[in-house]
């Protein structure tokens, strides 16, 4: 006897196949709907800014009349900036999750350090500027220099180039480290011949996706009280500076409507270099991708 | 003195040393006992097979061997492994030392993500030997030694995941016999292999034996038959049967041992 009565399955194919059919345009609706809102915006930038953009634009400082007005010292400012927060939060956050994937044992401290950061990635940034504030600016006295921004912005995206490298090196094989003690390799050539290597990729990702990430806020060097407004370039690192993301802002605040049309300008300008370290991301990923 | 001994070694050719010497160990995964009061005395220069069903404590023997065990947290051993007179067991032995004279060929094969070349030269390399010209005389010498040289003497700088499951698995073998050890383990190194592959490999431990020692673990008992002189027949972390191949497999002592090789079960 049949468990399945093949004409109510027939029967009932027809609600099915177009549940099948509707669900397919719901979420091509939803994307375009997506698609839509990232359009006006740019094209809202765009329209603004684009008439702005040209070398003038890019060479000139900041100024208080708006046809003189430029990004340089902003874009040379956000340099400065990813200068000290890329050496700094690699070398913290790459060495953090080695020692956390490789060496620590499974216990409840190292759980609980791994939790911990993961929550840290959660974080808002306002609260970062807080504590850079009282750290790096007040306690070590760097006032709102490079310095005391780059440790900030350092510290806001570490938590997430360390989850990015702890996935990366948790995804070599075993088999690799085995095959490697297997000859007698010690454990930091291991770390260092097989291990890194391999993560790579992972890392490089992870890294450059928070660089992207440091260059577009703004919230944390406000609440260091970096300067909206500078006229000169940074010389070293303990000289101060304004960036990208605070001088779009400063200029969105002005009553001027030129000076919106500005902001828009700068904003073409970040969106481009973020497009573009997201771009080399996506290219580390796909050169150096392995298989096992 | 020299005459005597060489007397000594024509009237008894099979006098050979010990290798390891393996006494009353235990062994625990956290509260769960794997291997219970081992007694095994492994010669040189021959191929020991180490048979028995799953979860027997087989592969876990031929690690304790290189004391690649260690990497399992939560694992405690008693008792004695002496390698050539020494307790590889105890704190002082160094680890690093140990696995330069044994070599160990796992059960799937596990090249690096690196170039043929570069996978031979790692051991050498490591063991700090820069020089560009020994490298690639042990580089080649290894690869003849697997006998994998001429599949692959015209791409030594291309990736070895190139390569087949069977030459990567030869390759690891190179790679192994690179840092010219003094036994070898293997971990069922054929047993993700196709039968030629198995074929090739074993062909190759043949060779290999004249000059290394080799202790194989196997769930192959045709292979076992095939390529051991001496097989221990481990079963529930005991060792049930010890000895020449032939007999083991003719004229087993005990009931299970026979029970197992007669594929009554297991």
């Amino acid at each position: 006897m049949n468990l399945i009565n093949h004409d109510s399955v027939v029967k009932r194919m027809k609600p099915r196949l177009s549940k099948n059919i509707f669900s397919k345009w719901i979420f091509l609706a939803l994307t375009m709907f997506i698609l839509l809102i990232l359009g006006v915006l740019l094209y809202r930038i765009f329209s603004q800014g684009f008439g702005y953009l040209d070398l003038q634009f890019l060479q000139s400082l900041p100024s208080r009349k708006p046809e003189n007005a430029g990004v340089y010292a902003a874009l040379i400012g956000t340099m400065w900036l990813m200068a000290v927060v890329a050496p700094v939060s690699l070398l913290l956050g790459v060495g953090t999750a080695i020692y956390l994937e490789e060496y620590a044992k499974d216990n409840w401290i190292s759980n609980f350090i791994k939790v911990n950061i993961s929550n840290l990635a959660g974080v808002p940034s306002i609260v970062f500027g807080l504590l850079g504030l009282t750290v790096f600016v007040r306690a070590l006295a760097l006032g709102t220099s490079v310095l005391a921004a780059g440790l900030t912005m350092s510290l806001l995206v570490l938590p997430v180039i360390i989850v990015a490298s702890q996935e990366a090196i948790r995804a070599v094989p075993n088999q690799l480290r085995e095959a490697s003690f297997g000859l007698g390799a010690t454990k930091w050539q291991t770390i260092v011949r097989i291990v890194l290597p391999a993560a790579i990729p992972g890392i490089l990702t992870g890294a450059i996706l928070a660089l992207s990430r440091a260059i577009g806020e703004t919230a944390p060097l406000v609440v260091l009280g970096m300067p909206l407004f500078l006229a000169f370039l940074p010389r070293t690192v303990l000289d101060s500076m304004t960036v990208l993301p605070l001088q779009i802002y400063n200029w969105t605040s002005r009553p001027q409507a030129e000076f919106h049309a500005l902001a828009a300008a700068g904003i073409i300008v970040l969106l481009f270099m973020l497009i573009v370290m997201n771009s080399i991301a996506v290219l580390i990923r796909n050169k150096f991708q392995k298989r096992y | 003195m020299e005459t005597s001994s060489a007397t000594a070694k024509i009237n008894n050719p099979e006098e050979k040393q010990i290798v390891y010497k393996t006494k009353d160990l235990d062994l625990w995964y956290g509260d769960n006992q794997a291997l219970k009061k081992i007694n095994l005395d492994i010669m040189e220069n021959e191929v020991t097979a180490i048979i028995g069903p799953s979860g027997c404590g087989k592969s876990t023997y031929i690690k304790t061997l290189n004391r690649m065990i260690e990497l399992v947290p939560g694992v405690r051993t008693d008792g004695e492994i002496l390698y050539r007179g020494k307790n590889i067991l105890d704190k002082s032995y160094q680890v690093e030392e140990l696995r330069t004279k044994v070599g160990m060929v796992f059960q799937k094969p596990n090249p690096f993500p690196k170039s043929i070349y570069e996978n031979v030269a790692y051991g050498p390399k490591i063991h700090g030997i820069r020089d560009k010209k020994i490298l690639d005389q042990i580089v080649e010498k290894s690869l003849r030694g697997a006998a994998i040289w001429d599949e692959v003497k015209d791409r030594l700088n291309q990736n070895a995941y190139g390569l087949s499951g069977g030459q990567q698995q030869r390759l690891c073998i190179a790679r192994c016999l690179a840092i010219e050890p003094d036994v070898i383990l293997m971990d069922e190194p054929t047993s993700a292999l196709d039968p030629i592959s198995t074929l090739k490999v074993e062909e190759l431990i043949q060779e290999l034996k004249k000059e290394f020692s080799i202790i194989i673990v196997t769930h192959n008992m045709q292979q076992a038959a095939r390529i051991s002189k001496k097989t221990a027949f481990f079963l529930n972390g005991e060792v049930i049967e010890f000895s020449e191949t032939n007999k083991i497999f003719s004229t087993p002592k005990d009931k299970r041992t026979e029970d197992y090789i007669t594929g009554r079960f297991g």
